[in-house]
């Protein structure tokens, strides 16, 4: 099925989504927090969550350069191929800055980033205040941005599933057939 | 009678030409610390405290340190951090604003090492500690060096949430460098 995305590209997408929902919700409830045990707790699994997210990343860019995405169904517009094509690029591109910025911007503020308590990163920059203020601004507006193309990007799924009927779902749906797959579609055809 | 009374003399401690460092250089002296945050390495280090030192390293069990820590000259390098640690969970610092070591032995070892024992007060409560350390001289310039772990659950150094040492550790490694000079 050639329509369709690999298993291990489902996966990879299906872990990220779930990933960088729960780091932007962690990311905006724990920096409100005041000083505890537990603000320090969840800013260190937000780390170690977000240098996964950014190992994750890397595996899906070296797998979709092995494996080409199966080709977007016959009849979709010139403009519609090139918003996805751009809209994912910018996805990937957001997923990667995302992190990088975390991570210079812990360095600059002075916490060297650890991954899961074991593995210490390299520090890249050196402690300096005003560029760890700038970094926070960078990463605060990188992950608003991520939250208007990821939007876009569910948005974009469900138009085209439910509003154009094209059954775009199933090309990412681990599941075969039932719930988004060609089979509802075929139903609401009938 | 009077020969015996010179070979006493010549016991005692040479005082005329006794090298005695006692003229602490606050500027080159140093004490910072530093300890793990869920396996994040975390430094600081006290900008001010004042010290009285006498040090004969022909006599070294005669030798004298004090130290005392302005808790309020506390620099984590982050200024939110350096308010936290004046608060009442941490150092309580308007109530005990000094932290204090006063030796009370110092034992010569091999080379230029020596153990200093001593009683460190800090927020009300004092421990006895053991405090290895090394002494260079050049010229008329002596530095005493070297580091030492407290935990700070012994001195309630973080009370309530953060009296559990999962995130905070309770080992906090303090080092020191005191540099004085000869007369």
């Amino acid at each position: 099925m050639s329509a369709r995305y690999t298993r291990t590209a489902q996966g990879l997408h299906w872990l990220m989504a779930a990933l960088l929902i729960g780091l932007v919700a962690l990311g905006l409830y724990m920096h409100e927090l005041p000083l505890s045990p537990l603000k320090l707790q969840l800013y260190s699994y937000h780390k170690w969550a977000g240098v996964t997210a950014f190992l994750l990343v890397l595996a899906r860019l070296a797998w979709r350069a092995t494996h080409r995405p199966p080709v977007l169904p016959p009849g979709t517009s010139q403009a519609v191929r090139r918003a996805a094509r751009l809209g994912h690029g910018l996805l990937y591109a957001l997923m990667l800055a995302i992190p990088l910025s975390g991570w210079l911007m812990s360095s600059a503020k002075g916490f060297q980033t650890v991954w899961f308590g074991v593995l210490p990163i390299p520090d890249l920059v050196a402690k300096d205040a005003a560029l760890g203020d700038l970094l926070r601004a960078v990463h605060e507006y990188l992950n608003l941005t991520l939250i208007v193309v990821a939007s876009g990007h569910v948005l974009a799924a469900l138009k085209h599933q439910f509003i154009d009927r094209a059954p775009i779902l199933a090309r990412m749906w681990p599941v075969r057939g039932r719930i988004a797959g060609t089979s509802l579609s075929t139903e609401s055809h009938s | 009678m009077k020969y015996l009374a010179l070979a006493l003399l010549g016991l005692l401690p040479p005082l005329a030409h006794a090298a005695e460092f006692n003229r602490v250089q606050a500027d080159r002296s140093s004490i910072a610390f530093s300890f793990s945050q869920m396996g994040v390495h975390m430094e600081g280090r006290f900008a001010k405290f004042a010290s009285q030192l006498s040090f004969d390293p022909a006599a070294p069990s005669e030798a004298r340190v004090t130290i005392e820590v302005d808790l309020a000259s506390i620099d984590t390098g982050t200024p939110e951090l350096d308010t936290e640690a004046a608060a009442q969970p941490w150092f309580n610092i308007k109530a005990f604003p000094v932290a204090r070591f006063t030796s009370t032995a110092v034992t010569p070892g091999t080379g230029n090492r020596y153990t200093v024992a001593g009683k460190l007060s800090i927020k009300g409560k004092t421990r006895e500690i053991v405090v290895p350390a090394t002494f260079s001289a050049q010229g008329n310039t002596g530095t005493f060096a070297g580091r030492f772990t407290l935990r700070r659950g012994d001195f309630a150094i973080g009370e309530g949430p953060w009296s559990a040492f999962d995130i905070v550790a309770n080992d906090v490694e303090v080092t020191f460098r005191l540099v004085a000079l000869s007369q």
